[in-house]
């Protein structure tokens, strides 16, 4: 149960960025911006950091959302898999290994980013505007998981649930639907 | 140094934004809102959370700059500040407030540590439902500015001045982004 009144057709962070729409403008532009605006890194690999930032923080909701983000966007699901049990054996390039360690350790905690850390991302390619996107996406996701878990919403059981919302991430993004979201009140909390 | 290009001789978050404004507008706005909108809490009071959170996460600039802020506004009651930070629980800040930021110390760590028993006593003391959303969502929002301003390895002014100024253009100004 929410430590507050949140609607319930609406579980994770979707019901609270409704609940304070005010606060959800400058958060959901943010996320529209870091994770899916212009980059050189692709949309799969942010939602990459997405993930490992958010197992990190034992956030589950948030963690079983952004693996099927990511694997809608990557078309298979061993790479994130693989991504959350050990960075540096995981089927990605050299510079997003670098990034990912980058990211893991700002979940930490800031100063856990060392000058070796970025000099390895540096000398494997990776360009001062995607080490500060790969530190403000783990940062940002620190707030996310936070928010979610800090109020107690509640996480659905059903894969299917997260399955539809990195289909709909995938196809709108970060930014609130223009219809807003009571289209998916019909059939209680399991739909999206 | 930081970790990237930054312009030189502007601290903190001021010259990560300048680096990527587009990023920074909304960073900026979300500080706004949740630190001088509406609210019953007042400014003094979330830049006092804001401050502690930051505090916790050993975030020198962001600790001094809303730490700074929160003086400026508490006024005649400034010494607050330093109470809460050097030690919550004795400090003569109010129960509900004590009760707010033992929950934002909770989300500091991880958002699954905050129990139904931290809510409990917040709303014994009367705290609203919006008070605790925007409580731990300010403690949130910290966890993520602290380590933006520390993973890049920004700059931090040591001297004590500098911020005092910053915290009074805060309280007067709230939170503008850098041209």
């Amino acid at each position: 149960m929410p430590y507050i009144p949140l609607v319930e057709h609406l579980p994770g962070i979707t019901g609270l960025l409704e609940y304070s729409k005010d606060t959800a403008a400058p958060i959901r532009e943010l996320t529209q911006i870091l994770l899916r605006g212009p980059s050189t890194l692709t949309e799969g690999e942010r939602e990459l950091i997405a993930t490992v930032v958010s197992k990190g923080n034992e956030c589950k909701f948030c963690t079983a959302a952004h693996t099927a983000a990511a694997d809608v966007l990557l078309g298979e699901h061993e790479t994130s898999e693989k991504v959350k049990q050990d960075i540096s054996t995981a089927p990605v390039s050299e510079k997003m290994k670098a990034l990912l360690l980058i990211a893991s350790q700002v979940q930490k905690g800031g100063k856990n980013v060392t000058a070796a850390l970025i000099d390895a991302a540096k000398k494997e390619g990776a360009t001062d505007i995607e080490i500060h996107d790969t530190v403000l996406i783990a940062a940002l996701f620190c707030l996310y998981n936070r928010y979610v878990d800090g109020l107690s919403t509640i996480t659905p059981s059903d894969p299917d649930f997260y399955q539809s919302l990195g289909e709909r991430l995938f196809k709108y993004g970060y930014n609130r639907l223009p219809q807003g979201y009571d289209h998916l009140k019909k059939n209680g909390v399991e739909q999206h | 140094m930081a970790h990237i290009n930054v312009p030189e001789g502007v601290p903190g978050i001021r010259s990560l934004v300048m680096f990527r404004p587009e990023t920074g507008k909304p960073l900026y706005d979300l500080a706004q809102v949740l630190l001088r909108g509406e609210s019953t809490l007042t400014p003094a009071e979330r830049e006092l959370i804001a401050a502690y959170v930051s505090k916790r996460n050993e975030c020198m600039f962001c600790m001094s700059s809303h730490a700074a802020a929160s003086r400026s506004l508490y006024k005649d009651e400034r010494n607050m500040v330093d109470e809460v930070l050097h030690d919550m629980q004795h400090s003569s800040v109010s129960d509900k407030m004590k009760a707010l930021l033992n929950i934002a110390g909770k989300v500091q760590i991880l958002g699954n540590k905050v129990t139904q028993e931290d809510i409990n006593e917040a709303r014994k003391y009367d705290a609203t439902d919006k008070e605790i959303h925007d409580t731990v969502l300010i403690a949130a929002t910290f966890s993520m500015y602290n380590r933006y301003v520390d993973g890049l390895a920004s700059w931090a002014p040591t001297d004590a001045a500098v911020y005092d100024e910053m915290g009074d253009r805060l309280a007067e100004k709230g939170y503008v982004t850098p041209k």
